[in-house]
């Protein structure tokens, strides 16, 4: 269930020798830190701007990390991995003050990985195979997936997901994501708060949604999360 | 009859440097103007309902007056055009007198004690409200003052939708299409600024009386 991400773990131990002959092991807790972007600030260019990753990801995602930190300090749940987190802050649908930063730094870094330079075209092999059957083509995937992008009224996140052996599209207000589904495993994102792309394309989300898709999407990525996924 | 765009009171530019004029160009022009062009298509569909004015179709937000077919139209775009229409009212240029006027800021000071402890808690009601939304000044049915904030194009009118509802004297757009051109990730900067900008005197007067 869910994805491995690799380091975010939230602690790590040490060895501290004390007064007793034998050394202790003692967990001491760690910080998130903001993991780097897969590419650099400007790998994405022309469909996003330099400037929208360097403020996206070096600001808006940046604070995230910051304020999570800051409010799991010294707490028990400082001892979790960010996904258990986000499942305790989600608390079954009243979701505690933790929730919308851990969401929001899963979900960015679920969205970076998710685009690539030179990314976008069609996927191949069994996803593209699983993605016919589910669909019915890719293009009708594609639309719904525009759809999804397009529909979602305010700030959130369009999702390609897994859930019980079939794929679908589905979209999240804010920080939510398929994690707090036990049924379903993100596979791709895209975000659709206006800061991802309102430098670049201001009002016209449908733009930005259609150079995602076309141009960005890394799919190696998503098949690599499809084929743990089973 | 359909709902139309309304035009600013003052240019594009009039709020420079505070609100840039290309935010306020694409703000009216792109964003309100596509409130207005959804809430027709939805209001056309059952034109019984123009009988209840923008300000009603808010007040019914959320109840069985509206048909199911189109609650959420109504809601985020009667939403819309209402809050952007009155966004735009209550601002004037930097170098016109702002302020409230002298019975609001009396309101104000009975409500929260002073207008700077007004403006702390308006500020902090701004920059939490997670997402899109807005952060409003409201008289409450009891005539009492409120500041509280809403999701989305949600407001203090659709009583059956917020926790705190009112009748909206101010109002802040916090999506960040409203900021972000000149503000980037800096919402408080916004914030801070928009006082200079805001509220018009004569914008205020009648609410309060």
């Amino acid at each position: 269930m869910g994805t491995a991400l690799a380091g975010q773990k939230l602690q790590f131990r040490s060895s501290v020798p004390c007064r007793c002959t034998r050394a202790r092991t003692v967990f001491t807790r760690a910080e998130l830190t903001l993991k780097p972007l897969p590419y650099s600030e400007d790998a994405l260019e022309p469909h996003i701007s330099r400037d929208t990753l360097n403020v996206h990801w070096g600001k808006h995602h940046r604070t995230y990390v910051t304020n999570l930190n800051n409010q799991i300090k010294d707490k028990p749940m400082a001892n979790k991995t960010l996904n258990e987190l986000i499942v305790e802050a989600w608390n079954s649908g009243s979701p505690t003050p933790e929730f919308n930063n851990a969401g929001q730094v899963f979900n960015h870094d679920f969205y970076w990985e998710s685009m690539c330079p030179n990314g976008g075209g069609e996927p191949t092999g069994e996803l593209k195979a699983a993605i016919e059957r589910d669909f019915g083509s890719f293009d009708e995937f594609k639309t719904q997936f525009k759809a999804a992008g397009a529909t979602q009224f305010g700030s959130g996140w369009a999702w390609l997901v897994a859930e019980g052996g079939k794929l679908k599209v589905t979209k999240t207000p804010n920080a939510e994501n398929p994690l707090t589904n036990p049924a379903q495993t993100p596979l791709l994102t895209m975000d659709v708060w206006e800061h991802a792309y309102y430098l670049d394309v201001q009002n016209r989300r449908p733009d930005y949604i259609s150079t995602f898709v076309d141009k960005l999407i890394n799919w190696d990525k998503v098949a690599e999360r499809f084929a743990e996924a089973k | 009859m359909a709902f139309t765009l309304p035009p600013l009171p003052y240019d594009y530019t009039t709020l420079e440097p505070h609100i840039d004029a290309r935010t306020m160009e694409i703000h009216h022009t792109k964003h309100h103007q596509t409130y207005v062009t959804n809430l027709n298509a939805a209001i056309s569909k059952f034109p019984e309902l123009n009988g209840l004015g923008l300000v009603g179709l808010n007040k019914a937000a959320g109840t069985e007056k509206i048909p199911k077919d189109i609650a959420t139209a109504i809601r985020n775009h009667g939403g819309g055009h209402y809050n952007h229409s009155l966004f735009w009212k209550v601002m004037t240029g930097p170098t016109d007198s702002n302020g409230p006027s002298a019975d609001l800021k009396a309101a104000i000071d009975s409500a929260f004690g002073s207008f700077e402890a007004f403006k702390e808690k308006f500020n902090a009601a701004a920059t939490t409200r997670f997402g899109s939304g807005w952060a409003w000044l409201v008289v409450q049915e009891d005539g009492k003052l409120a500041v509280t904030s809403t999701a989305n194009q949600d407001n203090p009118l659709q009583m059956a939708i917020v926790d705190t509802p009112g009748i909206p004297i101010l109002g802040l757009d916090v999506w960040e299409h409203a900021y972000y051109l000149k503000y980037q990730a800096s919402r408080p900067g916004y914030i801070s600024a928009w006082w200079n900008v805001a509220p018009k005197r004569e914008a205020t007067d009648p609410v309060v009386t």
